[in-house]
Order: structure tokens, then sequence, then C-alpha cells
């Protein structure tokens, strides 16, 4: 218990924190590089629409974000920001706090934290839909 | 310190920040989306100096994270691993991120 193995491709194996025990080492290596590819998609095309095709008022962008497809897109978005966050931010720790008790605090934190905002944002976008 | 350290560490430095500013993005969708008073209280919000200046700063890091991620995912299916050109190639992600936030800050702001 409480120590770690480094893992092919930067990716480590944490034996003491069950909080990572179900995305750890090469799988959330690959989770980490799925979720950030959808991101930067998603960053392309809403840069597209910014640039190009920007709300000039309140009812076209409310329209654009309760299109069902941009909605469910949005909702997929921010899942996979907060996905991809949580597997970042956990390598972060891994490698900076070397106790056990202070990182499960730590990622704790950062996990409800993220949680609670992926909770925020998914009742801010259903919202628009009812 | 050698440019891929460099460039590294921004990376992390950045999606550190970069999380630090999810709940920011949130706030301002949320409002945004609340009525129209609230789409212009956004507006405003963009017009504001302070705001405006930490925006930009949160375009470079997500410049810098955007394309030094995709140079990760290149080196992932080894292209680039030669240690030559993975220094061009940080030296390529440092300054077009810095290319990309003075493009996006003359397109979108």
């Amino acid at each position: 218990m409480g120590d770690y193995f480094g893992c092919c491709c930067g990716a480590y194996i944490y034996a003491g924190v069950d909080l990572s025990r179900r995305l750890y080492g090469l799988r959330a290596w690959l989770w980490q590089r799925l979720s950030a590819v959808f991101l930067a998609l998603c960053l392309l095309v809403f840069l597209l629409y910014m640039s190009f095709n920007s709300p000039s008022s309140y009812q076209q962008w409310l329209d654009w974000v309760s299109n069902p497809v941009v909605n469910v897109i949005a909702v997929l978005f921010f899942f996979a920001l907060i996905l991809h966050a949580w597997i970042g931010l956990r390598d972060v720790v891994i490698d900076y706090v070397h106790s056990d008790a202070m990182r499960l605090g730590v990622l704790s934190l950062i996990g409800l934290f993220l949680l609670a905002n992926l909770a925020w944002v998914a009742r801010v976008l259903f919202r628009v839909m009812v | 310190m050698p440019v891929n350290a460099v460039m590294s560490i921004g990376h992390r430095l950045a999606g550190v920040m970069l999380f630090l500013a999810i709940p920011v993005a949130i706030y301002i969708l949320e409002l945004s989306l609340q009525d129209s008073e609230g789409y212009q209280q956004v507006q405003a919000l963009f017009d504001g100096l302070l705001f405006r200046a930490i925006f930009i700063l949160i375009l470079w890091f997500l410049a810098h994270h955007f394309l030094a991620g995709i140079r990760y995912l290149l080196i992932d299916v080894e292209v680039g691993v030669e240690p030559a050109a993975a220094r061009k190639s940080a030296w390529w992600v440092i300054i077009s991120a810095v290319v990309a936030v003075l493009i996006f800050t003359q397109v979108l702001i």
C-alpha cells in the first residue's frame, strides 16, 4: 500500500487510493486521449461558430444551445471535460503529494468539486430544453 | 532548461489553470442562458478590462494545452519522436500558442 509503480507512457498504477481503482494505468491513459480528441473537435466547432456565426441576440444564443444536437453534444463535452480534468489532476496530485492521507484528502476534494461542477452544468443545459 | 521541459511544464500548469477556470466558464454559461438581461451582463463582462485580460490569459493556457496535447498525441503514434524533431515541435507549440491567442483576440473580442 502507498507506493506507486511507473507504468508505460506516463500513466501510473497506484494501489493506495480507492478513488482511482476503477480508472488507472493504461485505461486512464486511453480515456485521457479519447476525451482529448473529442474536446479538441468540440472546441474547434465552437470556435468556428463564434468566429463566423456568432449569436447577435439572446434569442439566437438560446436557440443554438437548445438545439437538441448542440445540447446533447454540450452535455457530452462537459462530461468529457470533467473526466479529462479528473485524470489529469490525479496524475498531478500523485506526482507531487506523497503522503497517503494527503493524497486521499486532496483527491477527494478534487473529485467532489468536479462532480459538483458536472451536476451544475448538466442542470444549466437541461433547463434550456424544458 | 530544455525547450521540451518548458513546453511540458507549461502543458501541466495550463491544465491546472484550466481546471480552475471550469466553474467560471459554467457560471458565464449559466448567466448567458438565464434571460436577456443575463446575456447582456455577460457581454458587459467581456467589455471590462480586467475580465478581458484574464480571458486572454485563459485563452493562452487553452491554446498551449491544446497544441501541446496534439504534439503528445502525435508522439503517441510515433510521429516526431526523434530528439531534434521533438525539440522543433516544442518550439512550434510555444510560438503557435501565442500566435493563436493574438489571432483569437482579433477575431473574437
